[in-house]
C-alpha cells in the first residue's frame, strides 16, 4: 500500500474494536491498518456488520479502539481524554448522518448555527455564518423553516450545512443518502463532490450503494472487521 | 460558553413551551402557598397582638366557672358586693368594672338593630382603653341612681344614625327609652374575631334593674396600680374570691383570674402553632414541586437523548451540555419562584382584605422561598442533567 503524501491526515495501525466482555464479546474490528491523505475522498463500503460504521465512529473520536493507534494528523487520539476528543469534534471534524440528525422544532437557521454556539461565537457571526452555509447547499431563504417542514434531500442539505459551518478539515458521512431517493441522493452527492473538489475537505463516506461510491477516488471495501480491497480510482476513470 | 449555554437553555424551555409551563407551575403554587400561609399567619399574629395591646397590659379579668367548656355556666355569678371588695380590699388595684351583658333590640325611628348592652362603671372605659369620639361618659349620679343614660359603639351608631351625630337622641331598648350622652370612637374585631363597637354601654345598675332583673356580674375587670405586681394582686384576688364564694381548702375555683399577657400569650401561641402547621403544608407543596421539576427533567433527559447524542457529536463539551440542563431546570425554578412570589402578594392583599387582618410584606420569607425554589432547580435539575451529559454520543445518537 502506497501513501501519495508522506504524512498522512488520518493513519489508523491496528485498530480493534471489541464489543461486550467474555464469552458474549464481539470483536468489530480486527487490526485495522488505513491512511487517509488529506484532500482525499474515500468512500468505505463493505456489507452490514464488516465494521465499517464502527472505524467510522473511531475516526471520529466518538469512540475509542480497544487496541491499536489511530494519528490525526500527528495528534494520537487513542491517548486523548473524553473532552480532548471532543474538542478534536469540534475544531476539526463534520458530521452527516444517516438520519439528517436535526434538532427537532429547531428552525434551519438554529440548526447550522449550533456548533458556532459550542465555539462560543458572538450572534451575528453565527448568524451571518448560517446563512452563508444554507446558501452554500442551495437553501437561501429556508432559514425559518423546521426540520419538520423541509424535504428529507432539504433536511440532509441543512445536516450538510451544521457541518461545513466551522470550516472542518474533515467531513465524515455516515450514510448520507440512505434515506433519500436517488434523485436528491445526487443532489447530496454533488454537493458533497463539491466541497471535497472546491474547499479540499477530506470527505470519508460510509455507504452501501455502488452508485454513491463512485462519486469518491478511492473505495474502501470492509469485510468481517478487516480491510479486504483498497482501490484508487484513475482520474480518468 | 455561559452566555451561549444560557441561549440554549432559553431556546429548550421555548421549544417545549408547554411543558416548560407546567413544570412551572409546581414551582408556583409551591411558593405561593408557603409565603401566602406564612404572610397571613403574621398578619394574623399581628392583629391579635394588637388587639391585646389596645386592652392596655396591666388588665386583670375575673369570671366565674373554670374555662371555656361546657359546665361553666354552672358556676355562680359574681354580685356587685364582689366587685365593691375587691376595689375597698385589695392595695394594688386601681379600677374595678363590674359588668353585665344582656342581648337587647336597639331602636331609633325606624331603625332597629341586635346588639349587646353592657352595664358597667366609668371604670369600664378607662380599663378597656376605650376613648370618646363624642359626648361624656357617666355621671356619678347617674351610675348611683341607675339613670337610662348610654354611650354607644361606632357600630351600633352606624346602623342607626348612619353618619348623623346621636348625642342627645333617645333611643328605645325594650320598654324604656334612654338618652345617648356619648359615642365611642370605632376599635375594631377583638382578637377572638368579634366586632368590639357593636356594644351599648349602661350604668350597671340601670341594666340590673331593667333589664336581667338581678344583682349578678357576669365579668370584674379591674387593673393593677402602675408599678404593682400582676402576679401578686392576682394571688391576692384569688384569695378573696374563694373567701366571699366560701369555697374550702380541698375544693378547686369555680372561677378564672386572668391577666392580659396570659390571654395574649394564649391567642398568640395558637395563631403562631396555625401559622406553622400551615407553613408546613405548603412546604410540602413546594416539595412536590421540586419533585415535578425533577420528573420532567429527568423524562425530559430520556426523550432528548438523541438531541444530546447530536450536541455531542458536533462538539458540545460534556460540561456544556450539563451547564445546559441545569440551566434549564434553574431558570424553569426561579421564574416558578419569582411568579410565585407576585402570586402570593397579590393573593395575601386579597385574603387579608377579606378576612380583615393586615398585610405585612415579610422580605425573609420571600427570599428563602425565592432561594429554595432555585436550590430545587440546582439540586434536582443536577443528576438528571449529569445523566445526559454523560451519556455515551453513539449511544445517544442510536436512540429513537
Amino acid at each position: 500500500m502506497k501513501s501519495p503524501e508522506p504524512t498522512p491526515l488520518i493513519r489508523l495501525r491496528g485498530i480493534t474494536k471489541t464489543f461486550g466482555e467474555g464469552s458474549a464479546a464481539f470483536q468489530a474490528l480486527k487490526g485495522v491498518d488505513l491512511d487517509v491523505a488529506k484532500g482525499e475522498f474515500v468512500a468505505i463500503m463493505g456489507p452490514s456488520g464488516s465494521g465499517k460504521s464502527t472505524a467510522m465512529n473511531i475516526i471520529g473520536c466518538l469512540d475509542s479502539p480497544s487496541s491499536g493507534t489511530y494519528e490525526y494528523h500527528g495528534t494520537h487520539v487513542e491517548k486523548l481524554s473524553r473532552r480532548q476528543r471532543a474538542l478534536l469534534r469540534r475544531n476539526f471534524l463534520g458530521f452527516v448522518f444517516q438520519g439528517f440528525n436535526l434538532l427537532a422544532r429547531t428552525s434551519a437557521l438554529e440548526n447550522v448555527e449550533l456548533p458556532l454556539i459550542y465555539r462560543g461565537a458572538s450572534t451575528s457571526e453565527r448568524h451571518s455564518a448560517g446563512r452563508a452555509a444554507l446558501e452554500q447547499v442551495g437553501l437561501a431563504g429556508w432559514e425559518d423553516h423546521t426540520p419538520a417542514e423541509l424535504s428529507g434531500g432539504q433536511q440532509q442539505r441543512v445536516a450538510l450545512a451544521r457541518a461545513i459551518i466551522t470550516q472542518p478539515s474533515v467531513l465524515l458521512a455516515d450514510e448520507p443518502t440512505g434515506n433519500l431517493d436517488s434523485r436528491t441522493s445526487r443532489e447530496v452527492m454533488d454537493l458533497i463532490a463539491a466541497l471535497n473538489r472546491d474547499h479540499g475537505i477530506t470527505v470519508l463516506m460510509v455507504t452501501h450503494e455502488p452508485d454513491m461510491a463512485d462519486y469518491a477516488r478511492r473505495i474502501v471495501r470492509f469485510v468481517d472487521g478487516q480491510v479486504e480491497s483498497d482501490h484508487r480510482r484513475q482520474e480518468n476513470g | 460558553m455561559l452566555w451561549n449555554t444560557l441561549i440554549l437553555a432559553l431556546r429548550a424551555i421555548h421549544r417545549n413551551l408547554m411543558r416548560s409551563l407546567l413544570t412551572m407551575l409546581g414551582v408556583v403554587i409551591g411558593v405561593a402557598a408557603v409565603i401566602t400561609m406564612v404572610t397571613l399567619g403574621n398578619g394574623a399574629t399581628l392583629s391579635v397582638t394588637r388587639q391585646i395591646a389596645s386592652m392596655g397590659s396591666n388588665l386583670i379579668i375575673v369570671i366565674p366557672g373554670q374555662g371555656f367548656g361546657p359546665g361553666a355556666g354552672a358556676a355562680p355569678n359574681f354580685k356587685s358586693a364582689d366587685a365593691e371588695a375587691i376595689r375597698n380590699q385589695i392595695g394594688t388595684i386601681d379600677l374595678v368594672a363590674p359588668a353585665t351583658a344582656k342581648a337587647v333590640t336597639a331602636v331609633y325611628q325606624a331603625s332597629n338593630w341586635n346588639t349587646r348592652v353592657t352595664g358597667t362603671t366609668n371604670d369600664y372605659f378607662q380599663a378597656g382603653n376605650w376613648e370618646l369620639a363624642a359626648g361624656r361618659t357617666f355621671s356619678e349620679t347617674e351610675e348611683r341612681a341607675g339613670k337610662t343614660v348610654c354611650v354607644l359603639g361606632e357600630s351600633v351608631r352606624n346602623k342607626l344614625f348612619g353618619q348623623g351625630n346621636p348625642v342627645g337622641a333617645e333611643i328605645r331598648i325594650k320598654q324604656f327609652a334612654c338618652e345617648v350622652i356619648g359615642l365611642l370612637k370605632a376599635k375594631g374585631q377583638s382578637a377572638m374575631g368579634q366586632d368590639q363597637d357593636d356594644a351599648i354601654v349602661m350604668p350597671l345598675r340601670t341594666v340590673q334593674r331593667r333589664l336581667t332583673g338581678s344583682q349578678d356580674v357576669n365579668q370584674i375587670t379591674a387593673t393593677a396600680r402602675a408599678g404593682a405586681s400582676i402576679e401578686s394582686t392576682k394571688v391576692a384576688l384569688t384569695a378573696l374570691m374563694r373567701e366571699r364564694r366560701n369555697i374550702s381548702d380541698t375544693e378547686e375555683d369555680n372561677f378564672r383570674v386572668m391577666d392580659t399577657r396570659q390571654i395574649a400569650e394564649t391567642l398568640t401561641g395558637t395563631t403562631r402553632i396555625l401559622t406553622m402547621l400551615l407553613g408546613m403544608v405548603a412546604a410540602v407543596s413546594l416539595l412536590v414541586g421540586g419533585i415535578g421539576i425533577m420528573n420532567i427533567m429527568l423524562v425530559s433527559v430520556t426523550e432528548r437523548t438523541r438531541e444530546i447524542g447530536i450536541r455531542l457529536a458536533i462538539g458540545a463539551l460534556e460540561g456544556e451540555v450539563l451547564l445546559q440542563f441545569l440551566i434549564e431546570a434553574v431558570v424553569l425554578s426561579s421564574l416558578g419562584g419569582l411568579v410565585g412570589i407576585v402570586v402570593a402578594a397579590a393573593g395575601s392583599v386579597v385574603i387579608a382584605g377579606i378576612m380583615g387582618i393586615p398585610y405585612v410584606f415579610e422580605p425573609t420569607i420571600n427570599l428563602l422561598s425565592f432561594v429554595f425554589s432555585s436550590a430545587i432547580g440546582v439540586i434536582f435539575g443536577y443528576f438528571p442533567a449529569r445523566r445526559a451529559a454523560r451519556l455515551d454520543p453513539i449511544e445517544a445518537l442510536r436512540h429513537e
